[in-house]
């Protein structure tokens, strides 16, 4: 140790762990994750096929599209270097278009059905897998940070319960599939909403009391939920609200990815780029406003954008646990306390862990298994573990 | 850089009994003032009030001559660093990430630190002897060196004037010394430091300036060779010392010893 002191240090020789490396290996996992769940399923397709049916419509997307920007160069520009790279370019990939179709099957040759489970059947279900693991699991790490508690879930202002009251009101009036996103989302916020403000009302820390309140709202809606269940049709509407309850991406639809893709993005931007300001809000009270934070106002907008994911997450999936819980501590394990390394592993992480349980509940058993009871199943001895582990380091 | 603090009354709630009640007191470049009183006197309620976290007071707080309630936290915080006391962290970060954490004010918000900043966070760990500690958990070195790191925190802040909430509190006695020498270099360097402790000895060995708080008045103001007598003590802690000259060197310093009954080991 004395040595160490003397030694003269730059900021060049920090030694941390190559982070860029890790980064890299789990993304790779995640495509392989991703490559492998399009053939994963009761219509079992080779990976060589799933890979081959992209590439060709890959190349055939990308023809269009390239013949038909050849057409608007040639018509705006009359500059003539330009116009020379454009044409050679063109040129090559005329080559590379005239070479393809001898070597890759060409869309017409393919099976109709197969372009229907991959595009139609499991396209949508993998985006929208990818997309709610990367939103619970950012949202679960933006609220542990902002909690200052890394046992707190995204549901712990009562997102999950008033999204599952959402779904269950628009299952109970028969409303179609569409009604149900809409609502579980509207219930999501809304009982979120209410937390916040009976928080407000309330004397104390302002983080406990919006846990406490997120607890009492979200008791409060699982006792409406379980009132809906009560009345509800014992043939079809209670075990539509129980296995939604449950959690399934087998009803995920090109919408619903659409619509979640779009909101989630839109809560996701502001995480990504506040997530260095996410270190200091860790801290103290005192300590972060000492700092020139605007605590109050960071805090809320880490919270919104978290809350938003987590509610649209929950409005296609249903009610998916663990995910949010564990995910984030297991991003620290390997990318360290830093939040400008967390959010990002996060997101990433998540899919491709919600990617791959939804491969298995496609897979273990005759009928779909729900979600919420693999990720419950693989969850809590991983996190059991992590505990564990804690315990030994600390 | 100076603070200004003049007539200053506090109280949580209207008609409740006054935290601070008409604290006075002025700090200039290079001062180092120990803040001693008992327990709950209102030393950290005062520390809030100066870095603006309560603006409900009454008097006025004065940085450079200008008032604190028309400054937001960013503004403060360019001239005010506050040093907590250390705690474990609920996350365990790495010393260098504790450190950046003080560039908060100099990145815009939707950025990150870049090589200037980091290279300004490795100086401040140098200065204060930790660099070694750059890549080890915050949580997993000893409390003298997460006090020294979040002094390092503080200087990358670039604010002048440092508020530190008993720097030595749990720190073993080796550490509290290291602790207090950098603290007394730092005032040499040209920081203003406003520092809580219990111990008259810090006050007689590093302070410049003291201010003895009880129940929410200032009861003496000046060095603290002038104010701190066994009177004082006696009055304010309940404990009888005599107040001892002694000469080490060239050095002479004053030292605070315990005479009250019970303290004499028995032979």
């Amino acid at each position: 140790m004395a040595d160490a002191v003397q030694i003269s240090h730059s900021s060049s020789d920090r030694k941390l762990p190559n982070y860029r490396l890790r980064f890299i290996l789990l993304i790779l996992s995640v495509v392989v994750c991703i490559v492998g769940s399009f053939a994963v399923g009761r219509y079992s397709l080779g990976i060589s096929d799933v890979v081959l049916v992209f590439l060709s419509s890959l190349f055939s997307a990308a023809n269009s599209v390239f013949s038909h920007y050849d057409a608007f160069f040639s018509i705006f520009f009359s500059f003539y270097p330009l116009t020379v790279m454009m044409e050679m370019l063109s040129a090559f990939f005329a080559g590379i278009f005239d070479l393809f179709p001898l070597t890759l099957p060409g869309p017409g040759t393919w099976d109709f059905a197969v372009y229907s489970v991959l595009f139609n059947i499991r396209l949508p279900r993998i985006c929208s897998a990818i997309l709610v693991g990367a939103a619970l699991s950012t949202a679960g790490a933006a609220y542990q940070g902002m909690f200052q508690n890394p046992l707190v879930s995204p549901d712990i202002l009562g997102a999950s319960t008033g999204a599952g009251f959402g779904a269950a009101m628009a299952i109970y009036w028969d409303l179609g599939s569409c009604a149900i996103t809409m609502f579980a989302f509207a219930g999501g916020l809304i009982a979120v909403g209410v937390a916040y403000l009976i928080s407000h009302l309330t004397r104390g820390s302002a983080t406990l009391s919006m846990v406490l309140s997120g607890i009492l709202i979200g008791s409060l809606f699982s006792a409406t939920t379980s009132y809906i269940k009560l009345v509800a049709d014992t043939d079809d509407q209670l075990p539509a609200i129980t296995y939604w309850l449950m959690g399934s991406l087998a009803g995920a639809t090109v919408d619903d990815v659409i619509f979640a893709g779009i909101v989630i993005v839109i809560g996701f931007v502001p995480l990504y780029l506040l997530r260095w300001r996410m270190n200091v809000l860790t801290l103290d009270e005192d300590e972060a406003r000492s700092m020139g934070v605007n605590t109050n106002l960071l805090r809320l907008i880490v919270i919104i954008c978290a809350t938003l994911v987590t509610a649209v997450a929950v409005s296609i999936s249903g009610i998916i646990g663990w995910i949010g819980l564990v995910i984030p501590h297991f991003c620290r394990m390997i990318f360290g306390y830093d939040y400008r390394r967390i959010i990002p592993a996060a997101a990433i992480m998540g899919a491709g862990f919600l990617l791959l349980v939804d491969d298995f509940s496609r897979t273990i058993a005759t009928t779909e298994v729900p979600l919420g009871i693999l990720t419950a199943f693989v969850g809590a001895p991983i996190f059991a573990y992590l505990l564990m582990m804690g315990g030994k380091r600390s | 850089m100076s603070l200004d603090v003049s007539s200053l009354y506090f109280s949580y709630a209207r008609n409740s009994r006054l935290i601070l009640d008409d604290v006075s007191f002025s700090v200039k470049e290079g001062d180092l003032l120990a803040v001693l009183g008992p327990n709950g006197v209102g030393k950290s309620t005062m520390f809030r009030c100066i870095l603006g976290f309560l603006p409900h007071y009454q008097g006025n707080i004065r940085l450079n001559g200008r008032d604190i309630r028309t400054m937001d936290h960013k503004k403060i915080a360019k001239y005010i660093a506050y040093i907590p006391q250390s705690t474990y962290p609920v996350f365990n970060y790495t010393v260098f990430d504790v450190v950046l954490m003080g560039l908060t004010n100099q990145v815009s918000l939707l950025a990150s630190p870049n090589q200037r900043h980091i290279d300004e966070a490795y100086a401040a760990m140098e200065n204060l002897g930790i660099a070694h500690l750059q890549n080890a958990g915050y949580g997993e070195i000893s409390g003298g060196e997460r006090q020294l790191a979040l002094i390092a925190r503080a200087l990358v802040q670039k604010a002048k004037i440092l508020i530190m909430d008993e720097p030595t509190a749990n720190l073993d006695y080796g550490n509290q010394f290291r602790v207090m020498c950098r603290i007394s270099d730092l005032a040499g360097e040209g920081y203003s430091i406003i520092l809580s402790t219990h111990n008259p000895d810090h006050a007689f060995l590093y302070a410049n300036r003291t201010l003895m708080i009880s129940g929410g008045r200032v009861i003496a103001d000046g060095t603290p060779e002038e104010v701190l007598n066994a009177q004082l003590i006696k009055d304010v802690y309940g404990v009888d010392v005599h107040i001892e000259d002694y000469q080490y060197g060239s050095r002479r310093h004053k030292l605070c010893i315990p005479i009250d009954g019970g303290v004499g080991k028995h032979e």
